[in-house]
């Protein structure tokens, strides 16, 4: 055994390290490992030896072959990983070039504020109702015990449509008369907002607009009390604004509830804000619904949907909401 | 209604500071919306006389006016108001007066000119709202006199509030005095003037006769006479003009002094001008004509009350406004002085009906008390007799019908129940007292719970136990009811149509979309620009034309939307907007068939891109079994469009808008869109798709391309497959489209591709080929298709 295996690795990791690509490689594995290597030539020839000089020789050999297995396996990871590399950078991108501006839509801000309360109140156990925005006279204020004629009725505006008798069908001046149709509807109890789409006899500006939105929350079953009632008001509160309010209840006057109160809210800079008018159902409401007041008690709120909007916002304008403006929509 | 502290003082001694005040007069539901401190702060302003009026060489809105302050300079000062002529009496600012509001009066050149100082109106000096111009002073004033000397102004506060239509009591100074005197705790006392009577009595002098009682529920006269017109003391202007009333004269004055502090309007005859002597209240005939004291002619009608003289001819018409042919002139010496309770239905219904507000019927329809005529008549009586009148002995009271008061039955455990309070019967009976609501142990007996509650004449508003119940929590305190959240006895939940529309919703804006919200009001006109009938349902009573249409599409908004960005160069947006269409009902129904829409408006997107918007819809929903079936409704593209049947129920349209349409409201690009009935759509079955295994088997697919006529929509050629392909089609699509050589013309090429898959094993090539055969056959055998080679 002439052969000087030692040398032999030494050529051969010289030569597997200067193979520049896998084609390379492919090659020097042939002529390292192949049928006329230099050690499939040296175990052809191992016959020739003693026994224990075979054995010695055969395991020499299996270490060498070994050896060179691995460096040929160490190079093409090597190899493959430039090749992979190059093919990669090859396909480079400028992913700035792809970046404008894909947007999803957005959802109107009256429309946030609308889900948002309706969540808040989903949460304390309301169902959401809802009602047509052209009404007869009776669900908008008959039931809602206004007397024909009454001056109460002055403090809404109402535009009326030419539709059945005069005077019999109209825009609903507020969302209270859902609270007759959800009482119609069923027995109690009832734990409902009723968000919706209410109409005036307003020249638009800044604060008015001849259409907007209110939500009505109307709760009756046993033994609701007015304490209930200013509970409820400062919970919503705490969910919608996310903290601690200090607030008040102070005597007011609607048709439709008896007692009445306004819901103001302190503000920061020490004013009261009017958040919202309460009160506790009245009687004839109730009657007017199909329910027995000795029977069931409840109470009703509602506030402006579109004040809250603009207010989360910073939006001065009322017409803002209106106008459609896709420069305004989108910033929502 | 405003209120001075000063005069709220004579009926109770109210105490704390202004705002304090203010703070209790709304916890009593007399909501303040303003306090001002008034006959203050007025130093340096003097009275002025007039001496010339010049224009002003480089100015048209301020003219030049020189005056003279007392020490005989001429003063020449700018001025922005017109209304005062040479002589006139006027308060003048001087240099260095800080006015109430802060600001601070130098000498300085406006245009060009000098001015030495400022003209007042009555707003700048805090006496009364309003009134433009100059405020102008009586002539018997002294020039160069301080203003607050010259008036008599006493610093004072002035209380402005919101005052509900349940209260008329409160529409009185006296009124606002009891509530805030029982939330106090002070006592509360009515004055009992009582004026000497001279002269010939008021009952051979003067009859009354009531004719219709529901009207006048009261009429009581007196007669005053040695009346001599002419200007109410300073104190007295001073309020009035305070609380917002111009003064007239002392009579007028005295009325209105009366009204404002009783609550209790009034009405002055010349009595010799009362032909007959004698005043008829009975309704009016139709046409019955009358000239108001502001010399308008009205015409009456039979819901009009009108108090008539002897010739029956009317002097006045009930409770809103009195006629000319009876008004208290110079010549005047003797008045009839009314004063009355009408029916408020009738002087609403009367004030409505002829347009015509006043001070007296605004307190009439809210309820005035029945009562307090005899004490105002005193009040009225002693007011005027310190301008040297008399009042003549004797009153006449005719009564019609006021409504009956019982006393309410009150039970404590009611009030408690609703109010979540735990009052004792006594300690409500205390709340009531002070408010003039009188509580006894109910009838009578000591040992009862419950209470009968007297409800005063003032508070015709309160008449059932409800009643009761709010002033306890009035008197008792809102704010010191404690508070408690109920627990509601339901599950909180969004009903599916509601969850449905957010995810409609959600779709809309995952594709891009914006929502919109234009108004439901159209202008006439604007549903024929978008081709659609011009039947929407009007506005009775619209302010402007623009908004007197309620709309039946939603077509019209989201086009002016469109055009309305456009015109700010905001183009190719895609909007859409779900919201409510009124329409006329095919049979008749008590409302309008009205329902929700979603709309979808795609600028410079043409109707391919509406179909995407549709199936994502359709797919978000999961709603199968749908068809575009092609149409050409009005204002929709004719070649573009197609009806959206689902289950055989059309819920609408999808395609392109009418170029046309496009030109009529000012669209320079296509209009991709899309309509649905969401209420139709969402009432058909969608979702709850049973579950399928995923088959554990390879599935097969084939390409099949034929050559259909134009005339066949693809969705034909799709529906022969799936039918023919049977339960082993999995997935179908149509690939690729291909019209020209070497396809005939008036043809194009559909290519499809089909997966089959059977649940239970592998199929096999034969099973696949027979399918094959029998998708062809299905589309050619029904259609005019060809499969191509």
């Amino acid at each position: 055994m002439t052969l000087d295996l030692d040398q032999h690795l030494i050529d051969a990791t010289n030569a597997v390290a200067a193979v520049g690509d896998l084609d390379g490689l492919q090659r020097i594995e042939g002529e390292l490992l192949g049928k006329s290597s230099v050690v499939n030539e040296a175990r052809r020839s191992l016959g020739e030896l003693e026994q224990e000089a075979r054995k010695q020789a055969g395991r020499r050999l299996n270490e060498v072959r070994t050896e060179l297995e691995k460096l040929l396996a160490e190079r093409r990871v090597v190899l493959e990983a430039a090749e992979r590399a190059a093919v990669l950078e090859a396909e480079r991108l400028d992913l700035t070039e792809f970046d404008r501006g894909q947007r999803l839509g957005h959802r109107h801000v009256v429309t946030q504020t609308w889900e948002r309360l309706e969540d808040i109140f989903v949460g304390m156990g309301f169902t959401v109702a809802e009602g047509p925005e052209i009404e007869d006279e009776w669900h908008n204020f008959g039931a809602l015990n206004f007397p024909p004629d009454h001056p109460a009725r002055d403090m809404y505006d109402t535009l009326y449509v030419d539709y059945g008798e005069p005077g019999s069908t109209l825009l609903r001046t507020h969302t209270s008369p859902v609270q007759i149709r959800v009482m119609e509807s069923g027995e109690p109890p009832i734990y409902s907002i009723m968000p919706g789409r209410v109409f005036r006899s307003d020249t638009a500006d800044a604060t008015h607009m001849p259409v907007f939105h209110q939500i009505e929350g109307l709760v009756v079953d046993r033994r609701i009390t007015f304490g209930d009632m200013a509970g409820t008001m400062d919970a919503f509160t705490k969910a919608y604004f996310g903290r601690d309010f200090a607030s008040r209840l102070r005597p007011s006057y609607f048709p439709f509830t008896e007692p009445s109160a306004e819901f103001d809210i302190l503000r920061d800079d020490g004013s009261w804000l009017e958040l919202a008018g309460c009160g506790m159902v009245h009687p004839n409401v109730l009657e007017a619904g199909g329910l027995d007041p000795e029977i069931w008690s409840g109470f009703a709120f509602g506030f402006g949907l579109d004040r809250l909007a603009l207010m989360r916002h910073g939006i001065d304008d009322l017409r803002e909401l209106f106008r459609n403006d896709h420069r305004f929509l989108s910033q929502f | 209604m405003k209120v001075l502290l000063s005069w709220l003082r004579e009926f109770a001694p109210v105490s704390g500071d202004p705002s304090e005040i203010g703070e209790q007069l709304s916890g009593l539901g007399l909501a303040v919306e303003e306090i001002s401190a008034i006959g203050g702060g007025l130093d340096g302003i003097v009275v002025a006389r007039v001496l010339e009026l010049r224009p002003h060489p480089d100015a048209d809105r301020i003219q030049l006016v020189d005056v003279d302050a007392g020490d005989g300079e001429v003063l020449q000062i700018c001025c922005g108001a017109f209304n005062m002529s040479a002589g006139d009496l006027v308060p003048l600012a001087t240099l260095g007066t800080t006015m109430p509001d802060g600001m601070e009066i130098a000498r300085r050149k406006m245009r060009g000119q000098w001015s030495n100082g400022m003209l007042c109106s009555p707003e700048e000096i805090g006496l009364g709202e309003g009134q433009d111009g100059i405020l102008l002073l009586g002539s018997e004033l002294e020039v160069g006199a301080p203003l607050v000397e010259a008036l008599e102004l006493q610093p004072d506060i002035l209380y402005d509030l919101e005052v509900n239509p349940n209260r008329p009591d409160a529409m009185s100074v006296a009124g606002v005095a009891r509530d805030l005197a029982a939330r106090q705790g002070v006592p509360f006392v009515l004055p009992d003037p009582r004026p000497a009577e001279v002269g010939e009595s008021a009952g051979g002098r003067l009859t009354v006769e009531v004719l219709d009682p529901v009207l006048c529920g009261r009429f009581v006269a007196r007669v005053l006479d040695q009346i001599t017109i002419g200007p109410s003391p300073n104190w007295l202007v001073n309020r009035l003009t305070a609380l917002g009333m111009r003064p007239i004269n002392n009579v007028v004055d005295v009325s209105n002094y009366v009204m404002l502090e009783l609550g209790q309007p009034s009405h002055t005859y010349d009595l010799d001008a009362v032909v007959g002597s004698k005043l008829r209240v009975r309704r009016a005939v139709d046409d019955e004509t009358i000239e108001t004291l502001d010399g308008v002619d009205r015409t009456l009608g039979s819901t009009d009350g009108v108090i008539a003289d002897g010739d029956n001819q009317a002097i006045g018409i009930a409770g809103i406004m009195g006629g000319a042919s009876t008004e208290v002139s110079e010549s005047t010496t003797s008045v009839a002085l009314e004063m009355a309770w009408w029916d408020p239905q009738s002087i609403s219904t009367s004030s409505r009906r002829l347009g015509l507000r006043s001070e007296a019927s605004a307190r009439f329809e809210r309820g005035a008390d029945p009562e307090v005529a005899d004490l105002a008549m005193r009040r009225f009586a002693e007011l005027l007799v310190g301008a040297g009148a008399t009042l003549a002995p004797g009153v006449v009271d005719v009564r019609g019908s006021v409504p009956n008061r019982l006393p309410v039955r009150v039970r404590t455990a009611r009030v408690n129940d609703l109010l979540g309070t735990a009052l004792s019967r006594d300690e409500m009976a205390a709340l009531l007292g002070p408010i003039g609501f009188i509580s006894e142990p109910a009838g009578g007996d000591h040992s009862s719970a419950d209470l009968d509650v007297v409800v005063p004449s003032f508070r015709p508003d309160s008449a059932a136990e409800i009643d009761v119940v709010e002033e306890v929590a009035r008197m008792h305190g809102y704010g010191h009811i404690s508070r408690t959240v109920p627990s509601s006895t339901i599950t909180g939940s969004l009903t599916s149509y509601q969850k449905d529309r957010r995810l409609v919703r959600d779709t809309m804006v995952g594709h891009g979309l914006d929502e919109v919200m234009p108004v439901p009001f159209l202008a006439p006109g604007d549903l024929e620009r978008a081709g659609l009938p011009a039947d929407g349902i009007t506005v009775a009573n619209p302010l402007v034309a623009e908004e007197s249409v309620m709309r039946a599409s939603l077509r019209p908004g989201i086009l002016k939307t469109l055009a309305y960005n456009a015109s700010h160069r905001l183009k190719g947006l895609g909007v859409f907007e779900i919201g409510h269409v009124y329409r006329w009902p095919s049979t008749e129904q008590p409302l309008p068939d009205e329902r929700e829409h979603l709309a979808v408006g795609l600028g410079g997107r043409d109707a391919t891109g509406a179909v995407a918007v549709w199936s994502a819809l359709a797919d978000a929903l999961d709603c199968r079994g749908y068809d575009l079936v092609a149409d050409f409704p009005a204002g929709l593209h004719p070649s573009r469009t197609a009806r959206l049947e689902v289950d055989g129920v059309a819920v609408g349209y999808v395609g392109e808008v009418d170029p046309g349409v496009l030109e009529a409201y000012g669209i320079g690009e296509r209009v991709g869109w899309l309509e649905v009935n969401l209420q139709a759509l969402l009432a058909l079955p969608h979702g709850g798709r049973p579950y399928h295994q995923v088959s554990r088997y390879p599935s097969s697919d084939i390409d099949l391309a034929f050559e259909v006529d134009e005339g066949t929509p693809a969705s034909a050629v799709r529906a022969c497959l799936v039918a023919a392909a049977g339960g082993l089609l999995v997935d179908l699509s149509l690939f690729d489209v291909f019209r020209g050589a070497p396809v005939a013309d008036g043809r194009r090429s559909l290519a499809f591709t089909l997966r089959f898959q059977a649940e239970d094993r592998t199929l096999t090539d034969s099973e696949v080929a027979e399918v094959r055969t029998a998708c062809i056959a299905a589309v050619e055998g029904a259609l005019p298709a060809t499969l191509r080679g």
